[in-house]
């Protein structure tokens, strides 16, 4: 079992090297969105500050959204899901790790890059770690219920608009919470209760969404 | 573990509503090929899929040794009995042959890269074992999804067009692998256009006389 989680963390790390293009999309998409702001608005910082907060979690949800659709695209186009579907190995685990390298591509490199954007948007010092600490939560939720999205349209031919429109819905919780735990931070207020709200919605999907991506997988593949 | 027979019973499937087949019966014994035939559209992919446990069935059941596959716990155990290589051989372009072979092994049994250069040169890939698949041919991709063949252990195989892009000596190189594996109690069911009245033991089940 453990050896089918490495072998499969490899699989994907290769296949992400090798088309270094697609792993760099959401990243570059993230950083032009929030670098295109203070140009568009002006370098005032009391502006900025009080719109840091919606433009980085806006931007780490469209970039999420974009790389979604191809989370299982081409494994269901050239015969991968079937064989993953067909083995004895539970692919509710498969599709966690698969779920699991797509975050650490998308959400974790945004975390990465978030302390230089707050700080571009005249974020100060002492909100960049809950900053950090709701984009950590956070991005796995939108990871997670974005694969139930990206399994649930893997058989359809343009399923990019039809994806978006059942999973912006869902996102709207992680977002408001994200952002309120930044607007109390920057108002000194303690954000505890947003991030035990988000922490909730992290070990929820962690804990259902992976049965929920096989179930529409399974689908996808029968059809 | 010895080979039990494949039955099916009554199997029947519905797509878009239209019925492409209804109480096919037949018991698959050990040794036995079958090649399932019929007109494009007759539902050769789908009873395959069907077996390969990938599409219910809209009535009917199958049975590995009695118990039934479709449902129930037999749908575990029969994952570990059978080997579907489909339409889409399931090659990545990005990987090299090697490592595509390595994580579709892996996906029921992990074997060893000696084994898998062994299997690659057997389809007469040697040379290309660390080239990335998307530089390979059709027929080469193909070969790369074949050598599957040789490196598992599933008694049951069920081969959607196996023989599609592969060259003459190919084609005749996996009628006797095809041949082989029958011969030692392993069951095959396949499609294909290409015809095999010449191989020995063939039987040939026309879904257009059956549905």
């Amino acid at each position: 079992m453990r050896r089918i989680i490495w072998l499969l963390f490899c699989r994907e790390w290769r296949l992400a090297w090798r088309r270094p293009g697609d792993l760099l999309n959401p990243l570059v998409f993230f950083a032009l969105v929030v670098s295109l702001f203070p140009l568009a608005v002006g370098p005032e910082p009391s502006v900025l500050r009080t719109m840091a907060p919606g433009v980085i979690w806006v931007a780490a949800l469209l970039a999420t959204l974009l790389s979604l659709d191809g989370m299982f695209r081409s494994d269901y186009e050239d015969g991968s899901l079937e064989q993953w579907v067909l083995s004895p190995h539970p692919l509710e685990l498969m599709v966690l790790v698969k779920v699991v390298h797509h975050w650490m591509m998308s959400g974790l490199a945004m975390v990465i890059l978030a302390p230089l954007f707050g700080m571009m948007l005249a974020l100060p010092g002492s909100v960049l770690p809950v900053l950090l600490m709701t984009l950590l939560l956070g991005t796995p939720v939108l990871s997670l219920l974005g694969a139930v999205g990206a399994a649930l349209t893997v058989g359809l031919k343009s399923g990019g608009l039809l994806l978006a429109l059942l999973i912006l819905p869902l996102y709207i919780p992680v977002l408001i919470l994200g952002t309120g735990a930044m607007d109390a931070a920057l108002q000194g207020m303690p954000v505890t209760g947003f991030a035990l709200w988000l922490g909730c919605l992290a070990v929820l999907a962690l804990t259902l969404a992976p049965f929920a991506i096989a179930a529409g997988l399974r689908i996808g593949v029968s059809e | 573990m010895k080979p039990l027979p494949v039955e099916l019973d009554e199997l029947a499937c519905e797509r878009d509503q239209r019925e492409l087949f209804a109480s096919l019966s037949l018991t698959l014994k050990p040794g036995e090929v079958l090649q399932v035939a019929g007109p494009n559209g007759s539902g050769k992919t789908s009873l395959l899929r069907i077996m390969a446990g990938l599409l219910p069935a809209s009535a009917g059941d199958m049975r590995y040794g009695g118990e039934s596959v479709l449902r129930g716990s037999g749908r575990l155990a029969w994952r570990q009995q059978r080997l579907y290589i489909g339409h889409a051989p399931a090659v990545k372009g990005a990987l090299t042959a090697e490592e595509n072979l390595a994580w579709l092994c892996a996906l029921s049994r992990p074997v060893d890269s000696d084994r898998i250069w062994e299997a690659l040169a057997k389809v007469g890939l040697r040379g290309f074992e660390d080239v990335p698949c998307q530089n390979l041919s059709a027929g080469q991709k193909r070969r790369v999804a074949l050598a599957r063949l040789y490196l598992e252990h599933h008694p049951v195989w069920i081969l959607d067009e196996p023989f599609t892009a592969i060259d003459k000596a190919g084609v005749a190189a996996l009628e006797q692998h095809i041949l082989a594996h029958a011969g030692e109690g392993g069951m095959v069911v396949l499609t294909t256009h290409h015809g095999l009245d010449h191989l020995p033991g063939v039987r040939c089940l026309d879904l257009e006389q059956a549905g």
